[in-house]
């Protein structure tokens, strides 16, 4: 058996001898979540163009994507990323609290509560708005049926949640029943709960189902972009959340990997002007204006934003609306 | 070849008016073929050919685009490093397990079959997980590997394992019914025949269940390149380094490029069919051999 | 000294290489599934007896457990029917287009099951090619019930086939032609002579079909739908107890899935070597 288990350690220590010594250079690991694609991309090439002409030796950026809890969960779990770009700040709470890789205070080592770039939650309907949806109170009329992820595995989807709420404190008042129940209703319009975002979106789009999608609002711009301007709409609602995907570096990692001034490198170029500009081309809202294309800014529709720290910020939300148990749990309790 | 089939053909003729003892009215055996090709249509071809259809949807430039792109490469390159490792491993284990299963008495037999099935039941997501359990960062001996610079999860080792994992039981849980069936009489024959334990492992009993472990082989093959879920926990999704083909096919269906997405996927059914055609080949030969002896009786 | 114990464990034979062959399979066996899960048994340990009952017999487990376990048992119900069909029908008929058939069985375990989940939506949903086909008659495939069913009975294709076929295969003849020469129909020869023969690979393969449909998650969150206590399948409930970072729920839910395919399994399995000692076939 410790034969089986050498050959095998062997051969793997063989190849892997064979993948790594064609990354010899600077390797930084970045691990985000889903829909940063495209966006990392450009940004990735321009950040390795940036360090080259500052007289620094080539740099490769490998990129990990994936839903943003289960991302966080491979850190937690000793995937060693360098930075982390992740859809919501209590991801990377988690990290902070289970390894102690990254200091409690991480949100102000940034600019902006650590957000490079924000977004927010819009409707995307299908062309001409045959339900003719206007804003979140259409949502829970007879007929219509609304597509949003599940909100206890998907990061954006308690942005979508939270927005809904904010939408009901205003319109009830602050009358905490009479929002629950809104909520509810609105939940219970929902055909399909997809496991992403993404899996929201093809179902949408590609199989046809549901009348109104809630996304990012970058994601129902590239979904008009990728899957046909002639087929959708985005429609703006009253009222949204500013939704904040933060960044920031791993220190427990990159003082090992000695990967530290690159990675903070990395992260600070993200605020600079060829960073938001890149941010704003990819439908990200910059957190400074200024440095952006002016034409791809006038494409974000002016709408009332709260925040998460309405609500108390993360780490109340968190657990009274997404943990076990909670708000959301308790809309699907039979007999509520 | 070509002739023996005609000769094999020209007797078949008259069957529509006579049916032998051992075979079934042509109108049965039409319906049963009919009722089976209806089932395979709806659960097996339909999706498959759904594949294919959207996989050369933007024609046969970008499909080739796909799976050359360097990303595309690497995964192939890791699935089939892996299936290399996972499959030998497993294929030991089943014939020593069915070895022993097979062809002895001993009590607890069914508890050790079932234990044999146990992955297939585990949930892919579980499959992965109980490995970060085993030897991720937060586990017991965990901070010990990382101090040692081993590196388990999220590295090719974690997905050898969670694969080896998956596709456990396949080679055993063939090979074990075939050899019940077959008992120990052709063993027992060739050993008081002076033949030693090797000699009557490798010339009795390979070949009773030749088909059986090649079947076997093929499923954990197809399975071990096909694995997503278990993989996906274990693999930390690194782009170009920790991406098996179900991986990377994923993540081009994410990036809304679905044509390239299903070109990836429609290359894992071709690598299936083409482990297959090669099984149809090893048949193909085999039943000349055993033409060849027929005849030479 | 290990022979000696283990010549009294098991029944005296003289076929050799007991020790080895066993040896090698329970260690092979403890490291790569038993040590592997009984970690998984050990962290939802550190639950406690009262969390761990709670969580397992919350209303939306059950559900979950009952929908999981209904749906598995019909996929692997009708692949049992289909794939001794299937088997049949590969081994015994010559037909165009037989050996293309015969290869492409095995697809479903090489497809990824993401992939099949996909396509199989693209199918079955209101505006696909098969799910178009039903919806005037007001059925609906995808993200319903019947949707995991369809997933899942793709998933085991290959396994009641795989299993039946090389046993089949290797039938002898002569039996048949005895049961003919006496006299037996056609119809009596497969139920009294063929079947029972068949009876143990059936067997199995139905246990592997019903074991891989419990634990099969990549297919059918899909298809499924995913609404709590209607088609919401238990994978799904150890993922959302991953995501908020609770292990010990997570791995609590898997334990419990655990122990009732066990269960399940055994219970084939020994209806399995049953059949084995009633029909004499075999040692």
């Amino acid at each position: 058996m410790t034969f089986l288990r050498r050959s095998l350690v062997g051969a793997v220590g063989a190849t892997l001898i064979f993948v790594g010594s064609a990354s010899a250079q600077t390797t930084l690991l970045n691990v985000s979540y889903d829909p940063t694609r495209e966006l990392y991309k450009e940004f990735n090439s321009a950040f390795s163009a940036h360090w080259k002409e500052l007289g620094n030796g080539p740099v490769t950026i490998r990129m990990s994507h994936g839903g943003s809890g289960k991302q966080a969960r491979s850190v937690i779990d000793g995937l060693d990323a360098d930075v982390v770009t992740l859809a919501l700040e209590a991801d990377i709470d988690a990290i902070a609290e289970n390894t102690g890789k990254i200091p409690e205070d991480w949100r102000a080592d940034l600019p902006n509560n650590s957000s490079p770039y924000t977004s927010t939650i819009v409707f995307l309907v299908r062309k001409d708005n045959p339900k003719g949806i206007k804003d979140w109170g259409d949502l829970t009329r007879e007929g219509v049926e609304v597509i949003t992820p599940n909100p206890k595995t998907s990061g954006g989807a308690r942005w979508n949640f939270l927005a809904a709420w904010a939408y009901g404190e205003k319109a009830f008042g602050g009358d905490e029943e009479k929002v629950r129940e809104f909520v509810g209703d609105f939940y219970r319009h929902v055909p399909v709960l997809d496991t992403g975002a993404r899996g929201s979106t093809t179902t949408f789009v590609q199989r046809g189902i549901g009348d109104v999608l809630l996304a990012w609002e970058n994601e129902a711009f590239l979904s008009l972009e990728e899957l046909g301007p002639d087929e959708f709409e985005i429609v703006v609602p009253s009222i949204s959340i500013k939704a904040e995907p933060p960044v920031t570096l791993v220190p427990g990692n990159t003082e090992t990997k000695d990967t530290t001034e690159v990675a903070k490198a990395y992260l600070d170029y993200l605020y600079s002007d060829e960073g938001q500009k890149i941010s704003a081309k990819h439908f990200y809202r910059p957190s400074n204006p200024s440095a952006a294309d002016p034409a791809d800014l006038e494409r974000f529709p002016d709408l009332e934003l709260v925040t998460v720290d309405d609500f108390g910020g993360w780490k109340e939300a968190q657990p009274y609306f997404f943990g076990d148990g909670g708000v959301f749990d308790k809309i699907y309790t039979p007999g509520n | 070849m070509v002739l023996e089939a005609s000769f094999d053909a020209a007797p078949a003729a008259p069957a529509e008016t006579w049916t032998p003892p051992t075979s079934e009215r042509p109108l049965v055996k039409w319906t049963l073929v009919g009722i089976a090709l209806a089932f395979l249509g709806f659960f097996l071809f339909l999706p498959l050919v759904a594949v294919f259809v959207e996989a050369l949807r933007g024609g046969v430039g970008i499909y080739f685009d796909a799976i050359t792109e360097p990303d595309a490469v690497a995964a192939i390159r890791l699935t089939l490093i892996v299936a290399a490792i996972a499959v030998p491993c497993n294929l030991v284990f089943g014939l020593a397990a069915a070895w022993a299963i097979a062809k002895f008495r001993f009590p607890g037999k069914s508890l050790l079959i079932t234990l044999i099935d146990l992955p297939f039941s585990v949930s892919p997501v579980v499959s992965g997980l109980v490995f970060i359990l085993l030897f991720g960062s937060q586990s017991l001996i965990g901070p010990w590997l990382i101090s040692n610079g081993i590196e388990i999860v999220f590295a090719i080792p974690g997905i050898v394992l969670a694969t080896i994992f998956v596709t456990f039981p396949f080679v055993a849980r063939e090979l074990i019914p075939l050899m019940q069936e077959q008992g120990t009489g052709d063993e027992e024959a060739a050993l008081s025949l002076g033949a030693s334990g090797w000699q009557t492992f490798l010339y009795v009993t390979l070949p009773n269940v030749k088909w059986a472990l090649l079947y076997g082989v093929l499923l954990c093959n197809a399975r071990a390149m096909g694995e997503f879920g278990a993989v996906s926990v274990v693999s930390g999704h690194i782009r170009g380094l920790t991406n098996t083909m179900p991986l990377h096919v994923e993540i081009l269906y994410n990036e809304y490029s679905f044509q390239a997405a299903f070109a990836v996927a429609s290359l894992l059914a071709l690598l299936a069919l083409i482990t297959l055609s090669i099984k149809s080949f090893l048949e193909w030969r085999f039943a000349d051999g055993l033409k060849a002896q027929r005849s030479g009786h | 000294m290990v022979t000696a114990t283990l010549g009294r464990f098991k029944q005296p034979s003289v076929i050799p290489c007991f020790g080895m062959a066993f040896g090698f399979t329970l260690t092979y066996l403890s490291l790569v599934v038993l040590i592997p899960l009984g970690a998984l048994v050990l962290r939802s340990a550190g639950l406690g007896l009262e969390d761990f009952w709670r969580l397992a017999t919350d209303p939306r487990t059950l559900a979950a457990l009952k929908l999981t376990f209904l749906a598995a048992l019909i996929a692997a119900t009708i692949n049992l029917v289909f794939g001794l069909l299937l088997a049949w029908v590969l081994v015994r008929y010559e037909f165009p287009g037989r050996r293309i058939i015969d290869a492409v069985i095995d697809l479903p375990f090489a497809l990824p099951t993401a992939v099949a989940g996909i396509a199989l939506t693209a199918l079955y949903a209101p505006n696909g090619w098969v799910g178009s086909l039903v919806a005037p008659l007001g059925w609906k495939i995808a993200y319903t019930p019947i949707g995991i069913v369809v997933a899942l009975t793709f998933v085991c294709l290959p396994f009641v086939v795989r299993t039946v076929e090389p046993v089949l295969r290797d039938l002898d003849r002569e039996t048949e032609e005895a049961a003919a020469t006496l006299g037996a129909s056609r119809f009596a020869t497969f139920t009294r002579v063929i079947l029972p023969a068949l009876l143990p690979a059936l067997l199995t393969g139905y246990a592997l079909a019903l074991a891989r449909a419990i634990g099969e998650y990549g297919s059918v969150i899909f298809i499924a739908g995913n609404i709590p206590y209607v088609s919401e399948i238990a994978p799904l409930l150890i993922v959302i107890r991953l995501e908020e970072f609770n292990y010990e729920a997570a791995t609590a839910v898997a334990a419990v899935m655990l122990i009732i395919s066990f269960t399940m399994l055994l219970i084939v399995n020994l209806i399995q070597a049953w059949s084995r000692r009633r029909f004499g076939h075999g040692s």
